[in-house]
This record gives C-alpha cells, structure tokens and sequence, in this order.
C-alpha cells in the first residue's frame, strides 16, 4: 500500500483524492493550510454576501472523510523534499509520501504599487483573505476595486452589497477586454453602471495611500486622480502558489511543470489544477496555466487514473466557461476570441433590454462553427459540446439553437430571437 | 468567520435603507399590537376597524421591505444579507417569532375561546361572505390567506425576472383566495357544507372516511364533491404527476405549499440538507401515507360489519391521527416552526400527499431537474435555498440530472445557481435516471 499525499485540498486535490479512492486501497492524505474541509473556492463571496455560511459552501459533508478512507490534515507546506520522499511543514512536522501530488493553487497578483502591504488592501483567493476582508471593510463606506476580470466583478458586487460604494478600476479601454467582444463589454459595462458602480475604463492604480496608521486612505490613479477608499481590492490575476517547491528538484517555470499525463520532471510526482503549467496543451491555442474551476477538477480526475496506474493523458475537449456579472450570467462554449481573427466570422444578437446577448463565431470559408458566448441566456452544454467536437457548420447551429434552449420554462426562447436575426449567406 | 447575525435587525443594516428598516419595523409591531390588544377586547364595537388597521399596518410594513430591497434596483436574485439578519438566520427574532406562531397554533386548536378576540374582529367579514359570525376557523383562513397574498406579492416583486416564479405565484395565490377561502365562504353562505376541492384525501385526510361520505352523500353535491374528490385523487393526480411532477400540486395548487412559498419564502434556506434528515424524512413521510391508507381501509371495513369489529379502536385510531398528524405535526409544528426549521417540514416530514405525489414522481414521472453538463461550480446556493433539504449540488457537480421524491419543483434552485446549471424540464421518463 503506498501512500499517496496531496498538497492542497480545492478542487483539484480532493478531486484526484475521489477518484484515487474509488480506484485504489492506497492510503491517501490530504494536507492543507487554508481550511479543514474542502469548499467551493467559487462560493467565497456569497459567504460575504450573507447568501451562505462556509458550512453551506462545503460540498461534502465532514463525516464522508473519514468514511471514505481519505486523511485530512492541517499544516502548510514549507518544502519538498524529493530525495527522502519527505514534506517540511511550517509547525515542523514531517510526512513522508510515496507519490505527491501539488494541487496547490494559486495566490493573487501583486505587482509592487507603493503602499501594496498597507492594512485594507487585499487580493480574494481563501478563506483567509475572506477573514481579513470582513474585518478590514467593517464601517467603510468607501472602496475602490483594480482588476477587470471575473474576480474583479466578483468583489465590486461584494462590496456594494455591504452598502459600500465602490470605484471600479480597470486598465483596458473595455471591460474583461481580453477576453469578450465588444458588444460582451458595453453590455457588462452597462450593467454595472446600472446598480451604481462607478466605473473607470483605462484607468490603473499607481499607488496606495496611507492614513498614517498603517491603514489605507485612499488610491492615486495613473489618471492622477486620488480617490478616498477604506478598502482596496487588487484583482489583477493570480499565479501559481509554488514557492515551497523551491530546491525541490521538480521542475517550474511560472507554475509546476508538466507533460501531457501531469507529470512533473520527478517520478511519483504530478501536479494538476491551477498550479500546473502544461508545456504542450492538448487543445492548441489554450494556454499553458489554465486557472479556471473546470480544468482543475478534470486534471484532478485525469491524474487520478495515471496515479492508480490507468496512465491517462488530460484531455479536457472543448472549452467552456461561465461566471456572473451582478444579475447577468455568462456562458462561453468553444472558442470566442476577443477580436475576430482573420478569415472568421461573427454574428451578434442583443435584446433590445440591453441586458442579454448572443455572440456565434465561425470559420468564414469552411462555415465550421466555432463558439458562442452567452450573454443573460443560458445554453445546454453538451449540444455546444456535441456540435464543436463533430465540427459542425454555422447553418447547422443556428438550424437546431431551439435544442441548446436551457433558460427556465415559460422564458422567452431568445435562442429563436437569435435564429431570426441570422442572415444567411446567399449563395 | 461570517458577520454576527444576532443582531436583531429585521433587515441587516446595508441591505435596506436605516430609515424604511425601521418605518417597516414600526408599522409591523403596530399591525401586531393592534391585533394582540383585540385579545383582550380592545375595538369589540369596531371589529372591521381594528382589523383593517392591523392587516394594513402589516401590509404596509411588507410594502415598505419591497420597496427598499426591490424597487427601482435591477432585478436579479436578492439573497444579501440572508444569514445576516436576526429574522432568517435562526436568530432572537425568528425564536420570538417561532413562539408567537406555535402559541397561535395551540389557541387556534385546543383553546379557541383564548383567541376569542381576534375571532370576533373576523365577524363583519365573515357575515358579509357567510352570513353568520366568524369561528376561529375562519379567522385563521383569513389570516392564512392574508400572508399569501401579501408576501406572495413580496414574491412576486423579488422574481419579477423570472415567469416561472411569477405564474406558479400567482396560482397559488389564486388558489389559496378562490378554493381554499372564498369558494368555502361561499358555499356556507349557500347553506352548503364547506367544500376544500384544493384537498382532497390522502391530504385532507377524512374526505374518504365512511362517516365524512355518509353524511355528504345525502345532497347532490355532495355527491358531487365525493365524486371530484375521488377523480382528484385516483385520476388527475397520477396522471398530472406523470406530466409534470408533483409541483402541479405541491408548488402550484397546494394551500400549505402557497404558504410555504410566500410566507415561507424568507426561511427556505433553514432545511436541514444532512443525510441523517433524508433518512428520517423517508421513513416519517410515508410511515404517515401508510398510516392514513390503513386507517381508511380500517374504518371500511368497520363501517361494512356496522361496528361490530374493531369499532372503538378504529375510532381511536382515527381520533389519534387528527391529533398528532392533523394538529400538532401539520399546524403547530409545520407552520410554528417556519422560522427555525424551515418552511416545509410538514410537506417533506409529514404530509401523506406529498408521500404519495412522491411516489409517482420518483418512478413514473416525466419529471427532472436537468443539469447543464459540467458547468456546476459546487458553490452551494442550489442546496441552501433548496426548502425541501435536498442536497442538489451534490447530483449537479456530478452532471446527474435530480428525480427525487421530495421535490415540490419550486424552481428556486435553478433560480440562483449562478452559473445557468438547473432547470427543470419535463422529458421522456424513461431517460431521465440514465447517467450522462
């Protein structure tokens, strides 16, 4: 019986531990410093929001551990010793591994504005972020959030709901310009005004400014704006958590290096989920650290096969994503680039509320479907998933949207809305 | 870890404006002064009066929450704060209030002239629909029909976004004013006996008893109302069950239901989600259907042999059950509770139609909730605010599509998953169960 130890309890770790589980008898240990039990990483702002508690946010309930054979254990890592199969705890304690697997994570970006370490500034990755936000943000009225990304939004709603008024800084002319198409942007855009967050599009933090206490007062803008702010939330990305691997003699480079089965330079050692740096992805285009919910739990449960001995490469198929944007939801199925590339070709549907769109992109000369971003409509997965892995046309999507139809009964099937508004080329 | 929710705010500070926390609070507690100064006597010579003032008073205060929380902000799902405030977060106002319910249910059942009171504020009302003075009955009828219609509007304003929610509001706020009120009022004004057609048995539990259809079989429609009783029951509810799941009855129709999913509403998040209550839940929930079916049968069979068998025990049988299932679980238990144990703990522990709708939605039903492939994100809001305590997260990070017997199809779940995970569908029901 060999035993199999874990670094990191979020989905990517507790994922593999499952499927080891359902696959082996090895003895299986799961180290964490953020929490006792696995919880939805996802869910951290609804426990500010007063939507759940942190027990609401744990997907399995505390006796299933101990039931299922799977060691928990509490401790952060400090170093990897890959010669005596050892890891270092901080409180001093040693654990000996037979396999280890990094699902460490990630930790927020920091890019060394002056004033960065000031009490009140914070990225949201963990629990302990979420604690030192509900006791920095008591009696502030005012913050400011940097980052115009998914995190971003995340703690702008967060702190409105707490009555907080927040200024929303976000360096790109557009909002999440990196990712959505224009339209995708304004609409966001739009919204957030809409519940009275003050956003400011090509604007960047230049500095943090101090009360005088060790607290922050206020941000300079590069627009040379000072903005008073209680609390200032740094959402600018996150990188791989892997500063205990240093001198382990496991290969990295911006994360855990590893192949196409997740293994790392080590034998006996893999990685997987956000720590993990792909150096060739099986999906190309992809890049090589994929910081997302999905990815994680489907190389936790890939991993899992290779370390059971099923040697499986990660093969995660076509891309998909959501999130949420105050009331309005996102869904993305395949690929939707930002900017149209050449010799493709787009086509936009938007309700005349503003608040729900529909955006399809396809390959101009083969008429390849190739993904869909959705806007406030929700869209069934596996008929996206079904018709970007046959490689289906563009006629022949927008022909069967009524079956990718998935927002609630009685809804308005904007699916058809979108199916009208579709020109088809003539021939 | 999370902020303090003792405080004793009805609203959480940051969630409604300070001012129209606290006008609501004052129009609340004056609504109730009003209507717990009538216990004592107070306003016997103007009785339409003191009631009107304190509905309205009350109304108003429901009116003042939409107004601060809803209006003039963008719709979407509003659960800030929830398990902030003293009032759904198990909290000292959700015990006092607990209290004050289960107090109520008592007086209503065991000691009416307690209540006698409040009874008499209902007689202007009860002689304008019935042409006789109120009993407690109706006074509670007036007051059950008050709290769904008032926060069913409540409800009506928080989903504005969604006409799922919206038609199944109306419905059973239809319901509740038209069959379970009104049409009753009617029918005693008529001189008929007052006919529920929103209950019938295993629900309304005596409807199929010999005594309950010897006396109704005397009049044409009485006859009548056994016979609708009887399609409702062997008929229309298999059939509308094997269509559309049980929510035809238990979300849409249902006066219990009405109230759990208007009145109820701020206090779903408070079921119990553990395996340990799934467990009791199963056994509880159809040892009750059980009991009921065998007790009707009993009391036949008593009726066939004029008595001579088993005639006081099935009578004693038949007394126990009104006690401790008609009374004490459905009422006291059931309603009391809301604020501590959640809305539904009378239709998930203790309601035999709810057994039996379960019943034919678990196994011949077209009924699911379908989960939408791999975009679950175990985040949690789906089980929380699921009132019937399934733990839904569970099947949806698994891609499983949900068929289980205690789902009333509220919709709430697919309601505020964030990520478009759920919905509810009605499909070929021999796929339904086939892992994907």
């Amino acid at each position: 019986m060999r035993h199999i130890v874990i670094i990191g309890n979020g989905i990517s770790g507790i994922t593999a531990a499952r499927h080891i589980r359902k696959r082996s008898d090895d003895r299986i240990t799961v180290v964490s410093g953020e929490s006792d039990h696995f919880y939805s990483r996802t869910a951290l702002m609804y426990i500010y929001m007063g939507h759940m508690r942190h027990e609401h946010t744990k997907p399995y309930e505390d006796h299933f551990w101990a039931k299922n054979g799977i060691d928990l254990l509490r401790g952060w890592v400090e170093r990897v010793d890959t010669t005596l199969r050892e890891l270092h705890l901080r409180d001093g304690r040693r654990i000996g591994w037979d396999v280890l697997l990094v699902a460490s994570g990630s930790r927020s970006n920091l890019f060394g504005w002056p004033g960065q370490d000031l009490r009140g500034v914070q990225g949201l990755y963990g629990l302990q972020d979420l604690e030192r936000m509900e006791r920095d943000t008591t009696g502030v009225r005012q913050a400011v959030v940097v980052g115009g990304g998914l995190i971003g939004v995340e703690l702008a709603e967060m702190l409105h709901s707490r009555g907080i008024h927040v200024t929303f800084l976000v360096r790109e002319p557009r909002f999440w310009g990196r990712v959505l198409p224009e339209a995708g942007s304004h609409l966001i855009e739009r919204h957030l005004r809409e519940h009275g967050i003050d956003l400011r599009l090509g604007t960047g933090l230049q500095e943090l400014v101090d009360d005088g206490t060790g607290r922050v007062k206020a941000v300079r803008t590069t627009t040379g704006e000072e903005l008073p702010a209680g609390f200032v939330g740094i959402a600018v990305g996150v990188s791989p958590n892997i500063g205990f691997l240093q001198g382990s003699g496991i290969s990295t480079d911006r994360g855990v290096l590893v192949n196409g089965f997740l293994e790392t330079n080590v034998p006996d050692v893999y990685a997987a989920g956000d720590c993990a740096q792909l150096q060739e992805h099986p999906e190309p285009g992809r890049p090589a650290i994929e910081a997302v919910w999905y990815t994680g739990r489907m190389m936790g449960e890939a991993v899992a096969r290779t370390i059971t001995g099923e040697r499986t490469a990660y093969d995660p198929g076509p891309w998909f994503n959501s999130a949420k944007f105050f009331d309005i939801e996102y869904q993305t199925y395949g690929r939707v680039p930002a900017i149209l590339d050449e010799g493709h070709d787009a086509h936009t549907w938007e309700h005349p509320d503003g608040r729900r769109s529909l955006h399809l992109v396809w390959e101009k000369a083969s008429r390849r479907f190739l993904g869909v971003n959705a806007l406030g409509v929700r869209l069934r997965h596996e008929v996206f998933d079904a018709w970007l892995r046959q490689g289906a046309s563009i006629d022949a999507v927008v022909a069967g949207l009524e079956r990718a139809h998935f927002d609630p009964e009685f809804h308005r099937r904007y699916v058809r809305d979108l199916a009208q508004s579709f020109m088809p080329v003539v021939p | 870890m999370s902020r303090s929710d003792r405080s004793l705010s009805l609203a959480g500070p940051h969630h409604l404006g300070v001012g129209s926390t606290r006008l609501a609070a004052w129009c609340a507690g004056a609504g109730t002064m009003a209507l717990v100064a009538a216990l004592f006597g107070f306003g016997a010579d103007h009785p339409a009066l003191v009631l009107g003032v304190g509905w309205g008073a009350l109304a108003l205060a429901v009116l003042l929450v939409i107004r601060g929380r809803y209006v003039g902000k963008p719709a979407g799902v509003r659960n800030d704060g929830v398990f902030h405030r003293s009032l759904t977060a198990r909290g000292a106002i959700a015990w006092a209030l607990g209290i004050a319910f289960t107090a109520y249910y008592v007086a209503l059942y065991w000691f009416p002239e307690s209540i006698a009171g409040i009874t008499r504020l209902f007689d202007p009302l009860s002689r304008l629909l019935r042409g006789r003075p109120a009993d407690q009955w109706f006074a509670y009828g007036g007051f059950y029909t008050f709290a769904v219609l008032v926060m069913g509007a409540k409800f009506l304003v928080k989903y504005r976004h969604s006409r799922y929610q919206t038609w199944r509001t109306v419905s059973v706020m239809f319901f509740q004013l038209g069959f379970a009120f009104l049409l009753p009022a009617f029918l005693a004004l008529m001189q008929r006996p007052e006919f529920y057609f929103s209950y019938f048995w295993p629900l309304d539990y005596d409807a199929l008893w010999p005594g309950t259809v010897g006396s109704f079989s005397t009049t044409t429609l009485g006859l009548w109302a056994i016979g609708i009783g009887l399609v409702l029951t062997f008929v229309a509810t298999p059939v509308l069950t094997f269509l559309y799941g049980k929510r035809w009855y238990c979300s849409w129709v249902c006066g219990c239901g009405g109230l759990a999913e208007t009145a109820g509403d701020p206090f779903r998040q408070l079921s119990d989600k553990g395996l340990k209550a799934w467990k009791i839940e199963r056994w509880m929930v159809h040892g009750v259907l059980l009991l009921i079916t065998l007790l009707t049968a009993l009391l036949w069979v008593n009726s066939a042999l004029e008595g001579s068998w088993l005639g006081s025990f099935s009578q004693g049988f038949a007394k126990a059950y009104g006690f401790v299932i008609g009374a004490v679980f459905s009422g006291v238990v059931g309603v009391g509770f809301y604020p501590l144990l959640g809305s539904r703990v009378w239709c998930r522990f203790g309601c035999p139609m709810a057994a039996y709708l379960g019943i034919v939605q678990r196994f011949f039903s077209r009924f699911r909730i379908t989960t939408n492939g791999g975009q679950c994100i175990s985040c949690g809001n789906c089980s929380t605010y699921c009132e019937m305590g399934i733990d839904v997260r569970s099947y949806a990070q698994r891609g499983q599509d949900i068929v289980r017997a205690s789902c009333v199809g509220c919709g709430i779940c697919a309601e505020v998953c964030p990520r478009g995970v759920l919905r509810l569908e009605n499909g070929d029901w021999k796929l339904r169960l086939e892992e994907r």
